[in-house]
């Protein structure tokens, strides 16, 4: 019987997957790398200053031209 | 100016995004590279059918996709300190940064989860025609991604087709088309992709020399050396063509850039090119301690000139010329550029004031002065201090001479590879075969002294003339930037050590007659 073409697709990753022997390794790797980078990284060390600390751009707007033009 | 700025946060948040984008282009240029000569080697396995071939074309796929694997998503990074460390700059670059890292970050999701799942799943399952097809769409995808990023980075060398707003202190973007075909974004495209073709292509011989030296797998090892070593050859021709296209759009853009390419003081016609040269750790003129001069160098007579300007009698400002300027060759002196920038700066400052009490014809005036001087707006940042001005003159014109020196050793070495192929004497020529493991090294040093020169010559500017490094930056605590310095050292020098570990055993097993992916 003929497989649709999302059953098709879905075994075509299914079997890339299983039939991996360097990629599972790397594929742990894809995974923590992503987990650190996005978890703990993004979150814990990297908000964004300007969305964080101000509620809407007119006031992210003052902020930024305050720090350009502020006498130094 | 320049003293109300903390220099341990900015030199920290400079030194981060260096660490973290020195580490992130350890890996791009390997995937630029190898990702043609993959498509090569399979175009002629599907030529001729040699199932030889394919063995090649599978095992420097899995060096691709070591390499790609571990390479992958290292430059989000990147744009997590843009809005973490460098928050006034992302702001100030509005959607001419974003716009093109949109794009390049569609392109690369689309191309990773289809044409890249082919090329490693696809073996036996989709016909040989689709399968060299998405290999060469991986290639060609991959090229077509580093555009966008380096549109981006050329925009901040030669800010173009944008136009201030006073009222949001943003760029906005008139010109897309003015924004991506700039010289500068086209010479820097062109150079960048280029001289990562030669860089994939000095891996591949390297790696098969180590065969040949080990007499494992010879048939395979001299093929891929003859694939690499065309492809090396033509591209590194074209690294040099598309070198001196850069040159030319530099010395006309970024003119104290150029001058500390070459750390040249004073402006002359018919300039020299230093071929060999050591720069004074101590100044060398008694009337000027920001000038440290040569200890000894070796020039070529009038290269420097030919290689601005394609005229063996152009005049080269130096660096002196820049800061205090040239009257009978035009230059502006950098007091004045300060002044205009103050200008500027005060202006933003009136318009917004003005605004803000509603005063319309104050803010008309404001606008009008801060539109005729914003092309100077970053030099209002440097009224107490003008020899920042001036970028690291010793790092500059080091780095740029490695570059080009190992540019053209690079050229030599394909031709010389392609002879001892040609001849036959390949498998035997030991020294070679061990120069061209030494290779590899040289071949990231010369692609990160190309980032270095770039990057550290144009300093200190973030955007050229508009913005400088230390403006750029959020006011953060310094010990949070020193952490998350430490923090990515040891997340990047793990993933560099995982790398090269599967790649090493990856190596060491050799091509296999069928395997995984």
């Amino acid at each position: 019987m003929k497989q649709n073409i999302f059953t098709r697709v879905f075994s075509f990753y299914y079997e890339g997957f299983r039939s991996m022997t360097v990629g599972r390794t790397l594929w742990l790797i894809i995974l923590i790398k992503l987990f650190v980078m996005f978890v703990i990284l993004k979150l814990f060390f990297f908000p964004n200053f300007l969305k964080t600390n101000f509620e809407n751009d007119a006031q992210r707007s003052d902020y930024v031209i305050e720090q350009l033009t502020k006498p130094k | 100016m320049t003293e109300a700025f903390d220099f341990s946060l900015i030199d920290w948040s400079r030194g981060q995004f260096a660490l973290t984008a020195m580490y992130h282009w350890i890996f791009v240029p390997l995937t630029l590279g190898l990702g043609f000569i993959i498509a090569i080697m399979e175009t002629i396995y599907v030529k001729t059918g040699d199932p030889a071939w394919k063995r090649i074309t599978k095992f420097w796929m899995t060096i691709f996709g070591i390499n790609f694997a571990i390479g992958v998503a290292t430059g989000i990074i990147l744009e997590f300190e843009f809005g973490t460390n460098w928050s006034n700059y992302s702001w100030f670059v509005g959607d001419i940064f974003g716009a093109p890292l949109a794009i390049e970050g569609i392109m690369a999701f689309f191309l990773e989860t289809t044409f890249i799942a082919v090329m490693f799943f696809g073996w036996n399952k989709v016909s040989k025609r689709f399968h060299l097809l998405s290999t060469w769409l991986v290639a060609f995808g991959a090229s077509l991604s580093a555009l966008w990023i380096l549109v981006a980075n050329a925009w901040m060398q030669m800010p173009v087709g944008m136009k201030f707003n006073p009222d949001t202190a943003r760029n906005e973007m008139v010109n897309f088309w003015e924004v991506l075909f700039s010289p500068m974004a086209m010479s820097k495209f062109t150079h960048t992709i280029s001289s990562s073709y030669l860089l994939g292509a000095i891996v591949v011989i390297g790696i098969s020399a180590w065969f040949l030296l080990k007499k494992r797998h010879q048939v395979f090892a001299k093929r891929s050396i003859v694939v690499a070593a065309v492809f090396g050859l033509v591209t590194s021709a074209f690294t040099v063509l598309t070198g001196d296209f850069s040159a030319k759009v530099i010395a006309k853009n970024q003119p104290m850039k150029f001058a500390a390419f070459e750390g040249l003081y004073h402006g002359q016609r018919g300039a020299p090119l230093v071929a060999i040269g050591v720069v004074s750790t101590t100044p060398t003129d008694p009337d000027n301690e920001n000038i440290k001069d040569f200890v000894f160098k070796i020039e070529i007579p009038n290269f420097l000139s030919y290689m601005a300007f394609s005229d063996f009698n152009a005049f080269i400002p130096g660096i002196k010329d820049l800061m205090e300027g040239n009257e009978e060759h035009g230059i502006m002196p950098a007091a004045e550029k300060i002044s205009k920038g103050k200008l500027a700066i005060d202006a933003l400052a009136e318009y917004k004031q003005a605004k803000a009490v509603g005063n319309m014809a104050k803010q008309a005036e404001a606008q009008q002065i801060l539109e005729e001087n914003f092309k100077y707006f970053g030099y209002g940042y440097f009224g107490t201090n003008p020899d920042h001005l001036v970028p690291n003159v010793p790092l500059t014109f080091y780095s740029f001479h490695i570059m080009v020196a190992l540019g053209f050793w690079f050229l030599l070495f394909f031709a010389i590879v392609l002879v001892l192929v040609y001849k036959d004497k390949i498998s035997n020529a030991r020294f070679w075969l061990i120069l061209a493991i030494v290779n590899i090294p040289l071949a990231y040093l010369a692609s990160q002294s190309g980032w270095v020169t770039a990057e550290m010559g144009r300093q200190p500017w973030v955007i050229q003339d508009l913005m400088p490094t230390m403006t750029a930056v959020s006011h953060l605590d310094a010990n949070a930037v020193i952490t998350t310095f430490i923090l990515f050292a040891v997340v990047f020098t793990t993933l560099l050590i995982a790398e090269l570990k599967i790649m090493f055993k990856t190596i060491k097993n050799g091509p296999k007659t069928e395997g995984g992916n």
